[in-house]
């Protein structure tokens, strides 16, 4: 696979990531900016939309930019996107079940871990030192 | 000729870190004072050949002696001299001999300054590191020769991948791999504690200064590839969340929760599993670390050429030093819950969130980075995990961090006044308030994550001023402030300048492409840019593309910025982009590519204002850690168990079997 | 049990990456599956190559099932995939169209000229708007189409003679059983 990559990027112009755009106005161009950087460059693929040299970045670029003068919403955009090249292509992992383990699991050690040391530590105060102590204190 | 005699060093390198490793540890088991005493000169030995090996590269490097294969693979004769030298770890084979070495280096540090530590302590601790050291140079001559010919030697090499040759490339690998490295000592002290029974916690007063060291190093390392990533690639990011990244921050999440833990140990007594287990784990994910860069499970542009063969020795490595470490917590961790007791509001519990938080924090990173693997195993297809998810979470998880902060220093050991506090602390919410209003009312348009960042690094920042000063008022003249409590001012204030950086810098940067006609002039963010054309030019070993950017400020010129496009002897094109630096902001350009026929070519620009806080802000709490490891009480006499102030648990607590 | 916890919860670390290592080997890891597979092929409209003023369709390829292999003049690998096309394209059994993406027909008609054309058919993608629909992502990828114009199989990178036989030629029959009157 990595003839391929190497392929797309030795032979094909190198088409540089920078691609002035005519947006009509600057919210336009933040949207954009905001999208291009939640896409993965299926070429370089750790490299997002709006910083991919590849020329297969370039052509979605422009992809994205001509739905959204359509008026596709950002979700609309994503999903076509999506139904053509996968899940993959988002930076965002989608919330769906395989990814629920993604999503909760560290919300959910959180909480285990502050509901075990809560325990913990209510055992432990149990033993009130009588005052804050004196001395160093540091 | 040297190239051989380098292979040769390995070998008796790895022979004598065999030595190194069973003779003591044995010795320590069986009180043999013969075989304890072999510690040091072992680690002298096996310093000595790894010295050797790592200057045969070198100087292979410098003459440029193409019949080495690696070095053929990794410079060319137009790479200039200078670059010749950090292009010796620009590989995985190179930057592993470089791994090696930086760890000998660490034990003979600790072997060298711990002359009035237990014998019997230091040889474990140095068999320890032996080990580790062992198993990397097994891998090394096994598996990653750097050595390895290649005859009839070749005229010209390779080039050197033009994003390397920079002198951040001198500084950033070395940096990072002496902060990581650097774990292992206070992961080997663990060890030795756990292997010696040693109930009370003197051990943790000795492995704290090298805990502070590592981690400073770790976080200047972090900063450095940050920093570099910034300028050399073009694009004004500064932290991509890539795996690779991801595998030097986790040691640094959980290396932050040790250092705090390791000061409730040493003072207190208590939290004492917990210490054992960051020490384990901090070491783990450097070693993770290590296997997630080298074994090809991951992809990442980071990433060295992948092995599966090389993935599995690491992972049999991993698992042979991280299970046998968790297994040996697993049978001779304490049983029972030492130290002084301590309320639920005390700053014992504060610390222990600390430690809960950051701890979640990497297992975070661990899942999010993980998590396209999981898929995989899993069968739900392709999953991928970027910036999005990353960021959100950890700042989520940061929340509670920030928050209580402040509240820290000023809580007590064992009881906390929160009354009094909150007293202490209210000029810091009420300027954080207010300065945040302010902000909102001087740039509307500002988002949430400006304000949050205006006012998360006043609360800290000023919080963290208000102890200082406290303690100014309270404490007696010439014991205001000890290095480890300096230390802890510097590194808190260096997160408050690191969160006004980021969250400013993510809420107001300007990014904008655009295309310049000859003499054009455009206005950005409040600067006019004007473009004055494209030139040719030479470099050493490369042609270039050089545009030049006028930046006025009302008519001020500013800067003059020339970023280039260079075309190097290996065919390699790379985007050198132009910075004009700024306390309060930042001005970046890159060229693109001409467009049309006119001389007009395409820009991008980017204006980042308060970007450079997010370093300094690194800086300094590098600086921190380096301050508190100065602390006297870690250069103190030796000390005998029954001094250290928290010997005997007062009221033991049963933990939960 | 809970001081042997860290180490289980490190146990099936340690078991997820060995599954890593292994999957590493079996697999391409810069593979993205294709959301595609079981779906109706894209509607395209493309000119021929050879004759630029004609088209062809989805709708005009509906009845049999058809190979569709993405090439450039441009991609060196599809230059190593060419002699497999042109000695076993024949024989495959099903017709196989090109889609000569991203590419100027000059350069592609030299390179057709010089390596030899296995295709019935060939068609144009200079914009490369049809391989998007695709979702094609790099050259050479091969599409199987049943005679209904849904996706069946697809293949991403060369054809090689040991993927032809092992993948392609089951798709193949399995395709045009479904598609026998």
């Amino acid at each position: 696979m990595r003839w391929l990559l190497l392929a797309m990027l030795l032979i094909a112009p190198a088409a540089f990531a920078i691609d002035p755009l005519p947006f009509k106005d600057r919210a336009e161009e933040i949207r954009f900016q905001h999208l291009a950087r939640e896409l993965r460059c299926l070429v370089c693929q750790n490299q997002d939309l709006a910083d991919s040299e590849a020329d297969l970045a370039k052509d979605l670029r422009k992809q994205v930019f001509e739905l959204m003068r359509a008026g596709k919403s950002d979700a609309e955009i994503k999903q076509y996107l999506v139904s053509r090249y996968n899940d993959f292509v988002l930076y965002d992992p989608p919330l769906k079940p395989g990814t629920w383990l993604l999503w909760f699991a560290p919300g959910a050690l959180v909480l285990i871990g502050a509901g075990v040391l809560a325990n913990i530590l209510r055992r432990r105060s149990r033993q009130i030192p009588e005052e804050p102590e004196t001395g160093e204190d540091w | 000729m040297l190239p051989e005699l380098g292979q040769f060093a390995l070998i008796l390198a790895l022979l004598l870190a065999l030595v190194q490793c069973a003779l003591p540890l044995y010795g320590a088991w069986r009180n043999n004072a013969a075989l304890i005493a072999l510690a040091r000169p072992a680690v002298a030995g096996q310093c000595v050949f790894v010295v050797l090996a790592f200057g045969m590269l070198t100087y292979a490097f410098l003459v440029q002696d193409f019949s080495v294969a690696y070095v053929a693979q990794n410079s060319n004769t137009s790479l200039p001299w200078y670059y010749r030298f950090p292009a010796v770890w620009g590989a995985h084979e190179g930057s592993l001999l470089l791994w090696v070495l930086i760890l000998n280096i660490w034990t003979v540090a600790v072997a060298t300054l711990s002359r009035r530590l237990p014998d019997v302590l230091i040889a474990r601790v140095l068999g320890v590191l032996g080990f580790v050291s062992f198993g990397f140079l097994l891998f090394t001559i096994l598996t990653s020769n750097p050595f390895l010919r290649h005859l009839p030697a070749l005229a010209e090499g390779n080039d050197l991948n033009p994003i390397l040759q920079d002198p951040g490339l001198i500084m950033h690998p070395p940096m990072l791999y002496t902060g990581y490295v650097g774990f292992s000592v206070a992961f080997a002290f663990a060890i030795a504690a756990l292997l010696g029974g040693e109930l009370d916690v003197a051990w943790v007063r000795w492995a704290r200064p090298w805990t502070n060291v590592a981690w400073a190093f770790l976080t200047f390392g972090i900063t450095l590839g940050s920093w570099w990533a910034y300028y050399v690639l073009g694009w004004g990011g500064w932290w991509f969340w890539d795996p690779v990244e991801n595998a030097s921050f986790m040691p640094w999440l959980v290396g932050t929760a040790l250092l705090h833990s390791q000061a409730v140990t040493e003072k207190r007594g208590s939290f004492r599993a917990w210490t054992l287990l960051l020490s384990i784990f901090a070491f783990s994910l450097s070693l993770l670390g290590t296997f997630l860069v080298r074994s090809g499970v991951l992809t990442s542009v980071h990433a060295f050429a992948s092995d599966p063969r090389r993935g599995l020795f690491i992972l049999v490595f991993l698992g042979t030093v991280v299970g046998g470490s968790l297994l040996i917590y697993a049978l001779r961790a304490p049983k029972v819950a030492g130290g002084k007791p301590f309320n639920i509001l005390s700053r014992e519990t504060l610390l222990l969130i600390n430690n809960l938080m950051f701890t979640c924090a990497a297992a975070m990173v661990l899942l999010g980075t993980l998590y396209p693997l999981i898929g995989d195993a899993l069968g739900v297809g392709r999953i991928s995990v970027g910036p999005p998810y990353f960021g959100f979470m950890f700042a989520l998880l940061m929340i509670p961090v920030v928050a209580l902060l402040p509240f820290g220093p000023l809580f007590r050991w064992a009881t906390a006044d929160w009354r009094a506090t909150l007293r202490v602390l209210r000029p810091a919410l009420v300027l954080a308030c207010i300065a945040t209003a302010c902000a909102k009312f001087v740039a509307p348009d500002l988002p949430l994550r400006g304000l949050a960042g205006v006012a998360a690094s006043l609360w800290v920042a000023i919080g963290i001023a208000l102890y200082a000063l406290k303690r100014w008022r309270e404490a007696p003249a010439g014991r205001r402030y000890t290095p480890e409590m300096l230390g802890m001012i510097v590194a808190h204030f260096g997160v408050a300048l690191f969160l006004a950086g980021v969250l400013i810098t993510e809420a107001t940067s300007i990014e904008r492409d655009l295309r310049f006609a000859p003499q054009e002039s455009q206005r950005i963010g409040g600067l006019d840019f004007a473009f004055r054309g494209v030139a040719r030019v030479q470099g050493p070993n490369y042609l270039a593309d050089e545009g030049t950017l006028e930046v006025r400020r009302d008519d001020r010129l500013i800067a003059t910025l020339h970023p280039q496009k260079r075309q190097y002897a290996g065919q390699q094109m790379q985007s050198k982009s132009d910075i004009d630096p700024g306390v309060l902001r930042d001005v970046y350009v890159a060229l693109g590519e001409a467009v049309g026929s006119d001389g007009a070519w395409s820009v991008r620009v980017y204006v980042k204002p308060f970007v450079r806080w997010i370093w300094l802000g690194g800086l300094l709490m590098m600086c921190g850690g380096f301050t508190a490891a100065c602390d006297r009480r870690f250069r103190g006499s030796p000390v005998r168990t029954a001094e250290t102030s928290a010997a005997v648990p007062d009221h033991p607590v049963e933990l939960p079997a | 049990m809970s001081r042997l916890l860290p180490l289980l919860v490190f146990a099936a670390l340690c078991g997820l990456l060995g599954f890593g290592i292994w999957w590493n080997t079996h697999h391409e890891t810069n593979e993205v599956p294709s959301p595609l597979l079981g779906k109706t092929a894209p509607e395209f409209t493309l000119p021929l190559l050879y004759e630029p003023q004609k088209s062809l369709s989805r709708k005009d390829l509906l009845g049999r099932p058809y190979l569709l292999n993405v090439f450039g003049s441009w991609c060196p690998t599809c230059q190593d995939e060419h002699p497999f096309l042109m000695r076993e394209g024949k024989s495959l059994g099903v017709r196989l169209i090109g889609l000569d993406w991203k590419d100027e027909p000059e350069a592609a008609k030299r390179w057709l000229q010089q390596f030899g054309n296995p295709y019935e058919t060939i068609v144009a993608d200079e914009d490369g708007h049809a391989g998007i629909d695709f979702g094609v992502y790099g050259a050479p990828e091969t599409f199987l189409v049943d005679a209904q114009g849904v996706i069946r199989y697809k293949r991403i990178g060369m054809l090689t003679p040991d993927v032809i036989a092992t993948e392609l030629e089951p798709q193949i029959a399995a395709v045009s059983a479904g598609a026998a009157p």
